[in-house]
């Protein structure tokens, strides 16, 4: 690293840790892998996940019960300490025009869809027009803990195309960083924790795939799961897993962004009442 | 004509009883066995097998149906491919027309259809002629007038349809759930092979006739007849694109475990154990009746049936000593008696289930209360039943009993009345009772499930989605909503 | 709810009476109203619908001579035919009371009466009093008064019941019938509360119209206010009987009321001490529909007298 201060300092290095429950964790296990061969990173266990799904849980409620212009503000703010971050990004995504591209469509995707919280119930509700004297809506409401499997690649982008969506909704988040590049991910779960999002609404996992998939896949607390970054044999055991539970398995393509995106981690909700004096 | 003194002071005498008021069933023609609907003609089976399929009131067995074994499947699947060529280039609002043509043949056909389903069902009549049927053709008129109006519903994307529909429907509400399978399907530009359920066949096999009459084109529907064995080979032969299932919880996760990996589409909608909640300040008479259409409405099997009343602790005693009168005036008897409130049980298996939920609800500590009932000698029934007393942790108040039982539980705050409703591991439908507009409101926010009722129950209509949260399943049938299961945006 | 007279703040426990739901109550009517009435049981409501039946005629023209021929009817509603039964009362104006009176003597038909400022009910309570007092002195059994609906929805409820009260006493032992005239009251909501406020003050039947009024009698009125005569019962233990009368004029209207009384209260309220239906034109009808019944053969207006 640049050194300003002369050839003898000392960096004072980062220790990457998950985020759970609003704080930075080392494993319960006290594991650690090293996927780029240099920097320790958690090797989280199915007890972190426990763990977080614990949290994620505890935090629905608030979250889910915000404005959705709150949840609008709260995106955006993301979307603000990640621009103020652009260099650590850069630098973690291995430089140039390509790290540039990503990082700026990561800004753009969290400015998106901060800007659809409270444009959502408008564009995919409904009032619809039943033969009888009722009132009846349909509006969207969040379907609660979404886990969610990010691409390696991009490692950033790929989780944060899916996050912005989820947490757009209102559901709360449990990720699995990018086995092979979880440090994009764990960075910017600083990033969140800087946006004032509430603990708990979004947690991220580092560790092995295949040790983590499996319990998240089958937690019977979690009601839906994107596998943008699985491949398809782990598609296929997720979606064996998410019948014990019904969970939601959310397969729209890579690039998708789109409202039906954040209403793919959502349930429809009717209402009726009748009309009389 | 004069009557005699006598005959008018007998008249004086007598009670309000009401004769026998049945509906006339000779203009209905049940063939004595039925084959496949494939390529849009009536096949024999591959399979040569037949099973016969009985009136549930009677016991008495009203045809025979094929039971498709996987080379029908197979057919039944081709001929769908074949059409769906053809079917998904068709201008749109030719689709259209052939939906709309269908919703009026039901409409006309009406009076026979609704006696069928009652008899292969064991509905009452009444049920079936004002609810089944009339929502079916609208059904069907609904999604003809989206079919060449997709661009419009999903603005931005080209809605491009997915193939071949596997759709595999419950004994319930038989020629209803087809409408609910069917529609969207065509009207999406899809082709479909429909698995009505083993105990109710026969209005799918006389909707097959009106897909002739319509001259629907070959093979955009083909109907297959069966039990389980068929339907798994339905939902899992490689040239169904997706897959569309209603029926239980417990078959539902056996399908989405089956199609892991396989790259289809699957909407499930599955069980339910509905809470309806009754406040103090609730329209009590109203009230009732949404309690009574909640939970007695098709003999209880009903997915999104109120199957759980809870009722505010301060409004307990008078809220059931109005219920258990109302009981009393429900009759219960022929499902083809025009005043019939109560039919049959679909199936001896089902009224097994039935009873030994009952009898576990005993067994827990439950009190039972039926009303004074005469049930007939033959045929399968069951009275309308409340248990009180019910813990949250009874069988009874977890368990999809599918029948018509009801379990009361009462609460005291609004607060625990949200938590107890939310505490299953279903989510189809909630009722709230309540003249407060805001309590209305925060109740419906938090109700975990897809459908809320607010000072009403049980109703449906083709523009309104219907579908569950959690383990009730996912997807949406009715509305705008309903035509997105059936397309791919790209 | 017996000892109501006592209570000093009626207005507010009015307001605390339980709210109905409109679609609920009207869907509920509508269900009952497709019963399917046959044969045996169709005849036996049919007889029960002249039993019940307060035939009518409430015109400035009445005169004596209309009053006579209208009793003749209501004693045998079908010359030559005694398996017809009689019909439980006439109801006029006051001043045919007497011409009334005299013509039913010792027939079993009662005479009712309306009174107190009918239809409006817009005068001096003394005078309605006076009225009703006159009426009973003239020969009238029964006293069908109108509520004054001013007083009711401008929320002077304690007009209202010390009203009826009033005149209960002025009425003696003649039976007290209470006009709701619930086309006037806005929402069911008013029709249940009206309903328990005059059961409250003492009314031996509830009535839902005066028949100058639309809406008049309507099946989900009805229910509703059925369904207040049930919660009435089951809190004072004493039953109220109903009247439905306004726009009543076919034999499948008539049914679809029996049908609703048997379901919402039962059989006790199958009598015409507790039931009346109050009709001009609809004795005719039941006529026609019961020689229908009995021949087998549909009837013609022509072989039915009009009186």
């Amino acid at each position: 690293m640049a050194n300003k201060n002369g050839a003898d300092r000392v960096d004072v290095r980062k220790t990457y840790k998950q985020y759970v429950g609003g704080e930075f964790v080392r494993s319960e296990s006290g594991r650690a892998y090293r996927p780029d061969g240099m920097v320790n990173v958690p090797r989280g266990s199915r007890k972190d996940l426990r763990d977080a799904v614990r949290a994620a849980r505890t935090a629905f409620a608030g979250w889910s019960g915000r404005t959705a212009m709150n949840r609008g503000q709260i995106l955006y703010r993301a979307a603000e300490m990640l621009d103020a971050r652009r260099a650590e990004f850069e630098e973690l995504l291995g430089g140039g025009r390509k790290a540039r591209a990503e990082l700026d469509e990561t800004v753009e995707v969290l400015v998106w869809y901060a800007g659809w919280t409270d444009k959502l119930a408008q564009v995919t509700g409904t009032v619809n027009p039943v033969s009888g004297p009722y009132f009846n809506f349909t509006i969207p409401e969040p379907t609660g803990i979404v886990g969610i499997v990010a691409s390696d690649d991009p490692a950033l982008a790929g989780l944060v195309r899916r996050l912005a969506p989820a947490l757009c909704g209102g559901n709360v988040v449990v990720a699995l960083a990018p086995e092979h590049r979880p440090l994009p991910a764990l960075t910017l779960a600083e990033v969140l924790a800087t946006s004032d999002f509430p603990s708990g609404v979004v947690n991220v996992l580092s560790g092995q795939r295949k040790e983590l998939l499996p319990w998240l896949a089958s937690h019977m607390d979690v009601n839906a799961i994107d596998v943008s970054g699985c491949t398809p044999d782990e598609v296929a055991l997720v979606e064996a897993a998410a019948a014990d539970n019904v969970k939601r398995v959310v397969k729209l393509p890579a690039g998708e962004r789109s409202p039906h995106l954040v209403t793919a981690f959502m349930e429809m909700k009717t209402i009726w009442h009748p009309i009389g004096v | 004509m004069a009557i005699t003194k006598r005959q008018a002071a007998d008249l004086a005498k007598q009670t309000f009883d009401y004769a026998p008021a049945p509906e006339a069933i000779d203009h209905v023609r049940i063939q004595p066995r039925y084959g496949l609907f494939i390529g849009g003609k009536m096949v024999e089976p591959h399979s040569k097998k037949r099973f016969p399929t009985i009136n549930p009131a009677t016991e008495q067995k009203l045809s025979e149906v094929a039971e498709a074994d996987a080379i029908d499947v197979g057919k039944a699947v081709s001929a769908a491919g074949t059409a769906f060529t053809s079917w998904s280039r068709m201008a749109p609002s030719r689709r259209a027309r052939y939906l709309f043509r269908i919703s009026r043949l039901i409409q006309e056909r009406a009076r026979e259809l609704a006696v069928v389903e009652t008899m292969d069902g064991g509905k009452p009549i009444k049920e079936s002629r004002d609810v089944d049927i009339p929502l079916s053709a609208a059904h069907f008129f609904y999604y003809a007038g989206w079919a060449d109006k997709l661009e419009w519903a999903f603005p931005n994307r080209r809605p491009r349809p997915l193939g071949v529909a596997g759709q595999v429907i419950p004994w319930n509400f038989p020629l209803l759930m087809l409408a609910w399978k069917i529609a969207p399907a065509l009207a999406a530009g899809n082709t479909v092979v429909l698995k009505p359920a083993e105990t109710t066949p026969l209005s799918a096999l006389l909707f097959a006739e009106i897909c002739q009459q319509a001259e629907l084109p070959a093979g955009v529907v083909n109907i297959i007849t069966g039990a389980g064995k068929t339907g798994s080979l339905l939902v899992s032969h490689p040239g169904v694109k997706k897959v569309a299932f209603t029926g239980s919880t417990e078959v539902g996760k056996l399908i989405q475990r089956s199609l892991a990996g396989s790259g289809k589409r699957l909407t499930l909608e599955l069980g339910g154990k509905a809470a309806n909640i009754v406040f103090e300040d609730a329209p009590l008479d109203q009230a009732v009746e949404g309690i009574v259409n909640g939970i007695y409405f098709n003999q209880g099997h009903v997915c999104c049936a109120g199957s759980r009343l809870l009722v505010q602790e301060s409004i307990a005693k008078p809220l059931l000593e109005k219920l258990k009168q109302r009981l009393s005036t429900l009759r219960l008897g022929d499902p083809l008696d025009k005043n019939t409130d109560i039919g049959a049980i679909n199936s001896k298996a089902q009224l097994e289930k039935i009873q030994a939920l009952v009898e576990s609800g005993i067994e827990e500590g439950a009190e039972i209360y039926q009303p004074e009932c005469k049930l007939p000698e033959r045929g399968y029934w069951f009275p309308p039943t409340i248990f009180t007393n019910v813990s949250q942790s009874y069988r009874i108040a977890r368990e999809e009993i599918f029948g018509p039982v009801l379990s009361v539980l009462t609460f005291r705050t609004p607060a625990e009345a949200v938590e107890k409703a939310n505490n299953t591991p279903y989510g189809l439908s909630a009722g709230v009772w309540t003249d407060k507009g805001s309590r209305i409101l925060w109740m419906a926010e938090r109700m975990r499930a897809g459908v809320v009722w607010a000072n009403t129950f049980n109703r449906f209509d083709p523009t309104s989605p219907f579908g569950g949260y959690k383990e009730s399943g996912y997807g949406r049938e009715g509305g705008v909503h309903g035509l997105l299961p059936y397309l791919e945006l790209v | 709810m017996a000892t109501a007279l006592s209570l000093t703040h009626l207005g507010s426990l009015m307001r605390g009476v339980r709210s109905v739901d409109e679609v609920g109550a009207n869907e509920r009517a509508a269900s009952l109203a497709k019963r399917s009435i046959k044969k045996s049981s169709k005849l036996w409501a049919l007889d029960l619908s002249i039993r019940c039946m307060d035939l009518t005629t409430l015109e400035g023209s009445d005169t004596p001579g209309k009053v006579a021929a209208l009793s003749a009817k209501a004693i045998r509603p079908k010359p030559g035919d005694s398996s017809i039964p009689s019909v439980a009362a006439i109801c006029v104006y006051p001043a045919r009371v007497a011409d009334a009176s005299e013509r039913l003597q010792g027939s079993g038909v009662k005479v009712a009466s309306v009174a107190t400022a009918f239809p409006s009910g817009q005068s001096f309570t003394s005078i309605k009093v006076a009225e009703a007092r006159d009426a009973v002195d003239a020969g009238a059994d029964e006293v069908d008064m109108v509520i004054d609906r001013g007083a009711f929805l401008s929320g002077d409820y304690q007009k209202v019941y010390d009203e009826i009260v009033a005149i209960k006493e002025a009425c003696g032992s003649a039976h007290l019938k209470v006009i709701l005239e619930t086309g006037e009251l806005g929402t069911y909501d008013g029709v249940r509360r009206a309903s328990i406020l005059a059961m409250a003050a003492g009314a031996d039947f509830i009535k839902t119209s005066t028949g100058k009024v639309q809406p008049a009698a309507t099946l989900p009125v009805s229910l509703v206010m059925m369904e207040a005569i049930r919660d009435f019962m089951r809190e004072t233990g004493r039953p109220v009987g109903f009247k439905a009368a306004g726009g009543i004029r076919t034999s499948k209207q008539a049914i679809a009321y029996l049908v609703v009384l048997y379901e919402t209260l039962g059989a006790e309220w199958m009598t015409p001490d507790r039931f009346r239906l109050g009709a001009s034109t609809l004795l005719n009808d039941v006529l026609m529909q019961i020689d229908k019944e009995r021949s087998g053969v549909y009837q013609s207006p022509d072989y039915f007298t009009i009186d």
